[in-house]
């Protein structure tokens, strides 16, 4: 009796799933719109987990942080702010690896399970996500969007439509002045957009990033991951047997059939050709065709939206599932921690981790450069002595003003000209000054010597006491 | 494996090589508007900027854009940012410029052209002077005076050396003991028979008792090692025997500093002063 409950059921089900999802559909060449159904499930969660770090790179510059922007890359004064740490332009060695192991990080991840990154937080995806969350509050389900699209022209049309491209808007200005916000006082900005005194710089970033984003996440959309993006072009060779992918699974799946009365015989396999998968998946793949496709952005929802169905008709999860060539062919695929790549991947990462951690606990606080003048290399005195000329340049990174004392050794009875006792450096500023050295020939051993200067810090909390070597010349 | 719905169900040309096909479908309809906003902008560049070569001229574009208006507005932004310091130049003194280090750096900074256009042919980019002709100003050896008003004189004035030539009035063999006397004076060695020479000869008048030159007169100090017209014995004789500017007399050597104060503003000249102060000579007043 429940099983006969069950079937029915499950014919009703299907049925409706059969009407929403009866179209055909091809790889998108351009010409047309996919609207993707809405799914709900495991990776779908995962998904949703994913955006709420964007919702974080938008909040965060109004962050406060020891009473400056948390983050703030002032490029006019050449300092980037990240909480309490502030970067010049000396220590941008840090960058470099930081995009090591930035570029690490996405390669190991792809050779893992390949175009994750896309799939779950790229901000095409994530912005696309949300944009196209809007239009099915607005024009319902991809069913009745369609019918829109094809509908002539009337009030409520241009209403819907009108409205949706309203919020499409707010969303891309709010990315606009977001991005902006990185750059200058994020609070100021605000002042400045809605008073038009915003530096052109602004107007420029602003337009560029709405356009983009209006555009890209409206209307190009798959469009987009297909045909524009870089990282698109070059992921399939980081892509090994071992690295997991949405896989149809053929074996169970076929020959595929429509189910009648919601039972699936034993002649057919497990598919029962709804075409849910392609009918949820934003860049229109039928994962059906093969595992690797240049369109499949591997976001899973595909996964989600079989698994429910494979519920529906009681047969196991998993007709799509996330799975390596090698398990394919019956391979158990090696533990994460035992491919070469991923080690390769996992160890450069570290080091890059590493560098950049010792770099930002021990960012110096003053940059010191010392340049010897080398036209002429000397000069003779009148007293017979020699004069070596020095400039200076010293930037103070730390937020106040210090008091140093600079000295010199290295030639007996060697003379510091050019500087008096002290030498105070304002913060954030450097003023090149220059420094002379004078010594007596007789005690310079050769014709060029190695000199030491000390900076010192007099009367400060903070305590320096750098050596710097260059070098004294003589005839 | 069945694997239906082959996603190339695409009309192709019929030509196809090594299994890839030549297909007729359009481009995506985002390349298509792309390509024909790129027209569009084409057109609309060729209308608002300078564009179109003609035989004797150019297309000007409706907004008046130019490269000389964009090089001169960048020159009025970086004048804005020079104002607030060129204002403080214009009430200070050399010597308050030289006291206070912001604007001693700028001075110096913006000292550069003018340093190069006026003195750096003479003197050397960086004041290393050229040996024998033009003196070093990196040295404390200052023939008229190394302080502010000294310098600012010989920039404003100009110098001109005046050294009689001995030829005529002394013999060979007096020559020849002044020289000697002069190159062991500086180093430090020089002889009692060389300083009566030096008294016979009257050379005290101008380069002192003690042979350390008068900056009144711009004498030389021939006590120290620093040569104004070379350092060897026949480039010390030579100027012995012909002087120094002196007119009508062959071989006599030429040192004039030309005088800048009717090419060169106040404000130049005490940007300059500032300048060849801090290059190294500089004395207190
Ligand atoms: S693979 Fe799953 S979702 Fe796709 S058509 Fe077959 S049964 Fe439907
Ligand atoms: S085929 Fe599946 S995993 Fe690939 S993009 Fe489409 S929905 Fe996502």
């Amino acid at each position: 009796m429940s099983e006969e409950k069950n079937n029915l059921e499950n014919i009703h089900n299907i049925e409706k799933i059969y009407n929403e999802s009866a179209e055909h559909f091809d790889v998108n060449l351009g010409g047309k719109k996919i609207h993707p159904k809405k799914v709900s499930g495991r990776f779908r969660n995962y998904k949703n987990f994913a955006w709420v770090f964007w919702i974080g790179y938008i909040l965060l510059p109004y962050l406060r942080w020891d009473g400056q922007q948390s983050i703030l890359f002032d490029i006019p004064k050449r300092q980037f702010h990240l909480f309490s740490i502030t970067v010049y332009p000396q220590d941008i060695w840090m960058l470099a690896f930081l995009l090591i192991l930035l570029a690490m990080m996405l390669f190991g991840i792809t050779a893992i399970a390949g175009r994750v990154f896309c799939g779950y937080f790229c901000f095409q995806t994530v912005w696309t996500d949300w944009f196209v969350q809007i239009e099915s509050w607005i024009e319902g389900n991809p069913t009745q969007r369609r019918k829109l699209d094809d509908a002539p022209w009337s009030a409520k049309k241009i209403r819907k439509k009108s409205f949706k491209y309203l919020i499409w808007i707010l969303i891309s200005l709010l990315t606009g002045i977001t991005f902006a916000a990185y750059f200058t006082d994020a609070y100021q900005l605000w002042v400045d957009i809605f008073t038009l005194q915003a530096h052109l710089y602004v107007w420029v970033t602003l337009l560029a990033f709405f356009v983009g984003t209006f555009l890209f996440a409206g209307f190009m959309r798959d469009q987009v991951c297909l045909w524009l993006c870089p990282y698109a072009r070059i992921q399939s060779v980081m892509i090994d047997k071992d690295s997991i992918l949405p896989t149809y699974d053929v074996k169970r799946g076929e020959p595929r059939s429509k189910a009648k009365k919601g039972v699936i015989d034993s002649e057919h396999g497990d598919c029962i050709d709804c075409k849910v998968c392609v009918a949820v998946c934003p860049m229109g793949v039928d994962i059906r065709n093969s595992a690797l496709q240049e369109g499949c952005i591997m976001c899973g929802v595909c996964i989600d939206a079989c698994d429910d169905i494979m519920d529906k008709v009681n047969r196991p999860r998993g007709l799509i599932r996330y799975n390596s060539e090698k398990e394919i062919e019956g391979i158990d695929l090696p533990p994460v921690y035992k491919r070469p790549r991923v080690i390769i991947y996992a160890g450069i990462s570290l080091i890059a981790i590493m560098a950049i951690v010792m770099g930002l606990l021990n960012i110096p606080p003053l940059a010191v450069t010392v340049i010897h003048e080398r036209q002429p290399m000397y000069v003779t005195m009148s007293d017979g002595s020699i004069r070596n000329s020095y400039t200076f340049k010293i930037l103070n990174k730390t937020p106040e003003a210090l008091n140093v004392k600079i000295s010199v050794e290295g030639i007996d009875g060697i003379v510091m000209k050019g500087v008096g006792e002290f030498v105070i450096l304002k913060p954030n500023k450097m003023i090149p000054f220059s420094v002379r050295l004078e010594a007596m020939p007789d005690k310079v051993v050769d014709k060029k010597v190695p000199v030491y200067f000390t900076i010192t810090t007099v009367d400060s909390d903070i305590k320096i006491s750098e050596r710097y070597e260059n070098f004294f010349a003589k005839p | 494996m069945a694997i239906k719905n082959s996603q190339n169900q695409v009309p192709d040309t019929g030509h196809e090589w090594d299994g890839i096909r030549e297909l007729t479908n359009p481009p995506p309809r985002w390349w298509t508007i792309a390509f024909y906003l790129s027209a569009v902008w084409v057109i609309v560049y060729l209308i608002i900027y300078p564009s179109i070569p003609l035989v004797t001229d150019h297309t000007k574009g409706v907004i008046g854009w130019t490269a000389i208006g964009e090089y001169k507005e960048a020159v009025a932004a970086n004048d804005a940012i020079r104002k607030p310091y060129l204002d403080k130049l214009e009430t200070m003194s050399a010597q308050d410029i030289i006291n206070d280090p912001e604007m001693l750096n700028f001075a110096n900074s913006s000292t550069k052209a003018l340093f190069g256009d006026y003195c750096a042919a003479c003197h050397g980019s960086n004041g290393q002077g050229i040996a024998g002709m033009f003196p070093v100003l990196l040295d404390d050896d200052w023939l008229y005076g190394g302080t502010v008003s000294d310098i600012t004189t010989t920039i404003a004035s100009g110098r001109k050396g005046n050294m009689p030539a001995h030829t005529g009035t002394l013999d060979d063999t007096q020559i020849n003991l002044l020289t000697d006397f002069v190159i062991a004076a500086a180093a430090g060695s020089a002889t009692q028979e060389g300083w009566d020479a030096y008294q016979a000869a009257g050379c005290f008048a101008c380069h002192g008792a003690d042979a350390k030159g008068n900056k009144w007169m711009g004498s030389a100090n021939l006590t120290d090692g620093i040569w104004r017209f070379g350092s060897d014995r026949e480039a010390v004789m030579n100027v012995i025997k012909h002087g120094v500017n002196q007119d009508g007399v062959d071989g006599t050597v030429d040192g004039v500093m030309p005088a800048f104060g009717d090419r060169l503003s106040t404000n130049d000249i005490k940007l300059l002063t500032v300048k060849v102060w801090s290059l190294g000579g500089g004395q207190s007043e």
